[in-house]
């Protein structure tokens, strides 16, 4: 640790403070000097324990330190899902947290009261090349917080090309086609669609992949939605995603061992061809390419079918890096947030892992090597209206037994509806929690 | 909470002359105030300080960032949580299945093991060393075994051609296989303390048994069985403690699934402290510890009377 000069503190009040900020940091950040006294700035940052995860920001700091002599920065991994929320939501409340971290944009975000416990940054130039899209979801009407680490994702189907070549299958475009070529699937010996439910996230996909459908027949169902005026049961397009789920299950086209296969054996069967489809988010991409450099190569991507004939696919933004508000190095974590909001950043990242979708930087771009299934994704993002955010990116209300709930219709043990209705129970506690008007 | 509800256990409620003679003592306590002092704020930081905390806060809608106070709103929406059913069903199987195998088991490997075997001490030993693995441990070890496909159980069970169930993702058998673990790995704690008891029990008994001809399973019956009493009485409170408040298991084996299948009141409540609702899940524990208190102090009472009437 360096002695606190009393600059340094200054800094420290301003970014938990409001506006003495743009003014201080804004010229600090402007030189690329060294810091207030000279000595190197150690820096550290709390990200999630993928490997996907560790592999990308390591790579971002050793790119950084490299041109950031007086900077190092320390990574610390926690766990993922609801145990690592709470470990973030813990230290950001106790003012433990470390100078950056890396988190969910969206819904989860909202959670973190960024208000009061991140560092604002809507008034660093970097911003401007952060795509709009990004931006929204790692805002409150009162600032922005975060720049992105990674890339757009979709949330549709990976699926086996090679098995679709063999039985000469064409890519669904309607629910009707998807079942189609499932019972076509059906008659050889590999499992039409896989499911994971050790990893309970992991059931989810038709539900939250099929909003983009939902917003082709009902644009104002976001708002409505976060104003207690839909809700999933008494919706008939809503509650499709929770029907389809159902249908695949009654249908018998489940691999075998759904119940207690994990996310690392649904990755497996897709990659192999031990399974055809796969709904998933495409951030599974670099993983199945680290892990299948060669079967990578059959695996596709599709956007997950509805009942409409627009087939838009619903895309997830990436995860963000933050700076916590209680930051004693607010200038030096600046500069590693404008250096991941950069092409240089992007181009760090495409060397880390391959890429799982478009970034969300202006300028950057994708390398002629990508993936199949990252490549599958593109065209819906250069067609007009072909993409649509996810819900958790348009409403801060996101129910936390969705993972059971989806498992129970995916496991026969729960119809549709009474999963829906059971949702709409659970997003009640979320909405009253965040105290959101009308609930 | 687990320290104030695991104390009745281990300190009998006092009787009139042992109350007498406390008086005595303090009276002439050989200790001047200030020393009970470092005790007594420790006791406070760690336990009344707390419970007033939680008690309080089981009355707000809580972020960690803002408290507002809402009354027994909390309450309310406990009640109405709509897997309170089932985790309380699925609390009570499980507590009275674990607490119910171990004390049968447990007396039963007592008998063996108070009998003329060879290697009785090795065995001994063997079958308490479950009670000192870690249970997360236990947990994913028999989650790896109990796996339908590949797991050692059903791989076994299939070389002599049955098929085994799913265990942890069966619905119907998820609960019940965890229980069967819980009860594998406490076993050798119930069958210390009836082994303890039945040591206990003076020889002339059974010597008179002899000599009036009783068969074994009489001795058993009519000699063993009653004069254990007491040590059922304690594997009982123990276990069936131990099962109403059980978590970490269930846990790290099934996280309450498939679904909400295997939910249990605690896994509940983590659930709902996972997900943020802090006030929630605070006001979810006041409730537990309502009930497992409600449960455990007239059991305790009542088994004890008994002891004492004999």
């Amino acid at each position: 640790m360096t002695a606190r000069s009393p600059r340094r503190i200054l800094l420290a009040m301003a970014a938990s403070g409001a506006a003495l900020t743009l003014t201080l940091a804004g010229c600090a950040a402007g030189d690329g000097g060294g810091s207030a006294d000279g000595g190197p700035v150690e820096l550290s940052i709390l990200i999630d324990d993928t490997d996907v995860t560790i592999r990308t920001v390591e790579a971002l700091i050793s790119a950084f330190e490299a041109q950031n002599e007086d900077v190092t920065i320390d990574v610390e991994t926690r766990p993922g899902g609801a145990e690592g929320d709470n470990i973030v939501k813990t230290r950001l409340a106790t003012g433990e947290m470390n100078d950056l971290f890396f988190y969910n944009s969206g819904a989860l975000l909202q959670a973190l009261n960024p208000d009061q416990t991140l560092l604002n940054i809507a008034d660093e130039a970097f911003v401007a090349d952060i795509n709009e899209t990004f931006l929204a979801g790692v805002s409150t009407d009162n600032g922005v917080y975060g720049v992105p680490a990674g890339t757009a994702m979709g949330g549709g189907v990976l699926y086996n090309t090679a098995v679709y070549d063999e039985l000469g299958l064409e890519v669904p475009t309607t629910w009707d086609e998807f079942m189609e070529n499932n019972e076509a699937i059906a008659a050889t010996d590999v499992a039409p669609v896989i499911q994971t439910y050790a990893d309970t996230w992991t059931s989810q996909l038709f539900v939250l992949g099929d909003f983009a459908n939902v917003l082709v027949e009902d644009p104002e169902w976001a708002e409505a939605y976060t104003a207690n005026e839909r809700k999933y049961a008494e919706d008939a397009v809503a509650v499709r995603g929770f029907e389809h789920l159902q249908e695949v299950y009654e249908a018998g086209y489940l691999n075998e061992d759904f119940a207690s296969a994990t996310f690392d054996d649904g990755m497996r069967k897709v990659a192999l061809g031990e399974g055809a489809h796969y709904p998933m988010l495409t951030f599974a991409v670099p993983t199945i390419v680290e892990l299948y450099p060669a079967e990578s190569e059959n695996v596709g991507f599709f956007a997950l079918p509805g009942d409409n004939d627009e087939n838009p696919l619903t895309t997830w933004l990436s995860a963000g890096i933050y700076a916590s508000a209680d930051t004693e190095r607010p200038e030096a974590a600046l500069r590693f947030m404008e250096f991941v909001a950069s092409v240089e950043g992007c181009d760090v990242q495409t060397e880390a892992v391959a890429p799982a979708g478009p970034y969300f930087v202006e300028g950057c771009t994708l390398p002629d090597d990508i993936a199949p299934a990252t490549a599958d994704l593109l065209p819906y993002f250069e067609r007009e209206g072909g993409t649509a955010p996810a819900l958790e990116f348009l409403s801060p209300i996101k129910g936390p037994a969705l993972e059971q709930i989806t498992v129970e219709v995916g496991s026969g043990i729960r119809p549709a509806a009474d999963a829906a209705a059971l949702y709409d129970e659970d997003v009640v506690k979320q909405a009253q929690q965040l105290g959101i008007e009308g609930w | 909470m687990a320290t104030t509800l695991e104390r009745p256990a281990g300190t009998a409620p006092p009787t009139a002359r042992e109350r007498a003679s406390q008086r005595a003592k303090r009276r002439n306590s050989q200790y001047p105030m200030w020393f009970y002092i470092p005790a007594a704020v420790l006791f406070m930081v760690l336990f009344i300080v707390p419970t007033i905390a939680s008690f309080y806060f089981s009355l707000t809608r809580w972020t960690l960032f803002d408290v507002e106070f809402i009354g027994f709103d909390n309450f309310l929406q406990f009640f109405d949580e709509p897997m309170l059913i089932q985790g309380f069903t699925n609390t009570f199987i499980y507590g009275f299945v674990t607490s119910g195998l171990k004390v049968v088991l447990g007396l039963l490997l007592a008998v063996l093991l108070t009998g003329q075997i060879i290697g009785r001490t090795f065995l001994r030993s063997v079958i308490f060393f479950p009670v000192l693995v870690s249970t997360i441990g236990v947990g994913i070890t028999f989650r790896v075994l109990m796996d339908p496909f590949d797991g050692l159980i059903n791989t076994a069970l299939a070389s002599v051609g049955i098929e085994g169930p799913a265990w942890l993702t069966d619905p119907a058998w998820a609960l019940l296989s965890v229980a069967f673990v819980d009860v594998w790995k406490g076993v050798g704690l119930a069958a210390l303390i009836y082994i303890a008891g039945i040591v206990a029990i003076p020889q002339e008994y059974f010597e008179a048994a002899k000599v009036d001809g009783a068969s074994a399973w009489n001795n058993f019956w009519h000699i063993t069985l009653p004069l254990v009493r007491p040590a059922t009485v304690t594997v009982i409170i123990l276990s069936l403690i131990g099962g109403l408040r059980s978590f970490d298991l269930i846990w790290a084996m099934t996280r309450g699934g498939p679904g909400f299948t295997s939910d249990v009141i605690a896994s509940v409540i983590f659930k709902q402290y996972q997900a943020g609702f802090y006030g929630l899940s605070s006001a979810g524990n006041v409730v537990l510890f309502l009930i497992v208190t409600a449960i455990i102090v007239p059991l305790f009472w009542a088994l004890n009377r008994k002891q004492v009437d004999q």
